[in-house]
């Protein structure tokens, strides 16, 4: 039977509808806002070991160990500390965070309660994509629950910390989700990403100490703080990672959407074929793009891979966001990677002249080539010009623009030597 | 000169004020604002937005022309972003894009003459399992084809 799995245990899916939103369903059926009671009774290394504990990995494409990086913040700083959410969902492929803001938006907010707390923070902000018109007012209105209620503002649950939340939203930049480029954008600025260091943990948000972690990281940690880290560990199958996450799964699949998976328990042919129910029309699978689409692409060969950080990483890709594309055996891979050059090309900020000049050098070449007019060498060029971006750039978006070109040239060569030779024509 | 922007803008901007610690933070919300209001962001607008913030307009026109939401020029009444990004287009999206355009008669970047239709290829929305999607002025649209289009259209005043 197709569609989500229920033999284990999930925090998210079952509560992914619209009577989950308010916050009288959150503290009914959620349990919602014990586990910020619970922390206010802990110390903030305490929660910061369980979070460690818990083995929780950022959800939002670098897989960093979330404890680890609350426990770069400063104890004491001059400056105000921030909470900076990343709601940026700009990863081609990915839409799960979207779920967790319209369907259960307390349990983010109630995550970043409890971070906020734990690494001295009195203002937060949801940097929220600007497309999600509806999502952002959702959350505002969950925002202005949570305030009604005493769960924001001033001395929250008479622990005597403050909290006030604040939902920012960007206007249409992919780079945006980078956290620095985020950062910049908050500060009323073009979201060009910051050279590092400093780390935004030593100089962030309005250059206070600052955490930016993603949606489904935050809205993980009242579970954590509630169950114990140790139990959130367990969810998951492999060692490094804990709990379950949130796949996003589109594409030529016969049920597309948003699944909660245990961390490395699938296999990616799982996913698509136990899952997903198979391929859309049942037509043969050429291809997936497994973590957004700045994953360089995996053959149906490789698809026994288990969805976990390093299992991908190991043969050569990325799990990156949880976004996995599907293609089927009638799409053209030449124009496929066409589109995702194009994008990059569209959404490099500039800063970096190997980013800014490459991609579109890759996006002209591509084309050309479609078009008839490439030649052998071309796929060369393509190759020198994928080693000229790779770890040469501020931010990670050359190499997310490099990685899927590199990987399409390797291994469906032959459909651009086809073009090449006259045989296809765009 | 004569303000263009509403009390309505500035209360909501004093509302926000408090939130952030540098009054330029509230740039980009007040560029959404205003284009709520008004549209789109004519080089009025951002000179005063700018002088609201205490920023030069060429800050703020740097900062806006970063982000393709703002408008830099105006748009139809309707405005229809069509996401062509990898998990649409693998859904069809190009066949709904040159469908549009025939039916309203423009490419996408243009305006029809009448000024009730802006047509652009979008960069993905963030809908991906139930693409194609598109924006519809603030609106999602999810799960499109070329039916569907053919109903919306209809709906908004769109013949035959």
């Amino acid at each position: 039977m197709a569609g989500q799995p229920t033999s284990f245990e999930t925090m998210y899916v079952q509560h992914f509808n619209e009577e989950a939103r308010p916050l009288a369903y959150y503290l009914a059926k959620m349990n919602g806002y014990e586990a910020a009671k619970k922390a206010f009774g802990m110390t903030k290394d305490a929660i910061i070991d369980e979070v460690k504990k818990a083995s929780l990995r950022g959800r939002g494409g670098a897989g960093f160990p979330c404890g680890m990086k609350w426990g770069f913040i400063p104890k004491e700083s001059p400056k105000p500390k921030y909470l900076v959410c990343n709601a940026d969902e700009s990863e081609p492929g990915t839409f799960k965070d979207r779920d967790i803001m319209r369907y259960t938006p307390h349990m983010l907010i109630e995550g970043m309660l409890i971070g906020s707390f734990a690494i001295g923070a009195k203002a937060g902000y949801i940097y929220i994509r600007g497309e999600y018109v509806r999502e952002a007012k959702l959350l505002n209105e969950a925002i202005d629950e949570a305030y009604a209620k005493g769960y924001l503002g001033k001395n929250v649950l008479g622990s005597g910390h403050d909290f006030d939340l604040t939902v920012h939203r960007g206007a249409g930049a992919y780079i945006c989700g980078e956290e620095t480029g985020l950062l910049n954008s908050l500060e009323g600025k073009r979201g060009e990403p910051r050279v590092k260091p400093p780390f935004p943990a030593q100089a962030g948000a309005f250059g206070g100490p600052t955490i930016v972690n993603n949606v489904e990281t935050l809205a993980d940690i009242p579970s954590i703080i509630t169950k114990g880290g140790e139990w959130f560990a367990k969810m998951g199958k492999l060692e490094k990672s804990g709990g379950t996450r949130l796949f996003s799964i589109s594409g030529h699949v016969k049920k597309p959407g948003v699944y909660e998976l245990p961390s490395g328990g699938y296999t990616l042919r799982q996913a698509i074929f136990d899952v997903c129910g198979g391929m859309l029309d049942d037509k043969k699978l050429k291809a997936v793009i497994p973590g957004g689409s700045s994953a360089p692409v995996l053959t149906a060969d490789e698809i026994d891979v288990v969805l976990d950080v390093e299992p991908v990483m190991k043969i050569g890709s990325m799990l990156g966001s949880a976004a996995i594309m599907v293609i089927d055996e009638d799409t053209c891979m030449v124009k496929l990677i066409q589109r995702i050059t194009k994008f990059y090309a569209h959404e490099s900020c500039g800063q970096c002249t190997p980013c800014r000049e490459g991609c579109k050098w890759m996006e002209d070449i591509i084309e050309r080539i479609l078009h008839g007019h490439g030649k052998m060498e071309d796929l060369d060029l393509l190759m020198s010009i994928t080693d000229n971006i790779n770890g040469k750039t501020l931010c990670a978006l050359g190499d997310a623009a490099a990685g899927p070109v590199a990987s399409f040239v390797k291994k469906f060569r032959s459909e651009f030597e086809a073009y090449i030779r006259g045989e296809k024509h765009a | 000169m004569a303000k263009v922007l509403s009390e309505k803008f500035y209360a909501e901007m004093k509302k926000l004020e408090p939130r952030y610690p540098t009054k330029v933070a509230l740039l980009l919300p007040a560029l959404h604002a205003a284009q709520d209001e008004l549209g789109w962001l004519s080089s009025e607008t951002m000179e005063e937005i700018g002088s609201y913030i205490g920023i030069h307009p060429a800050q703020v026109k740097e900062v806006a022309s970063f982000y393709t939401m703002y408008n830099l020029k105006p748009v139809g009444k309707y405005h229809l972003k069509i996401c062509t990004n990898v998990a649409c287009c693998l859904r069809g999206a190009y066949d709904v894009v040159e469908h549009t355009e025939k039916k309203l008669g423009i490419k996408v970047g243009q305006t029809t003459p009448d000024k009730q239709f802006t047509l652009h290829e979008e960069e993905c929305l963030g809908a991906c399992g139930t693409a194609p999607a598109m924006m519809l002025n603030n609106d999602y649209v999810e799960n499109l084809d070329i039916r569907k289009m053919d109903e919306v259209l209809a709906k908004l005043g769109v013949k035959g």
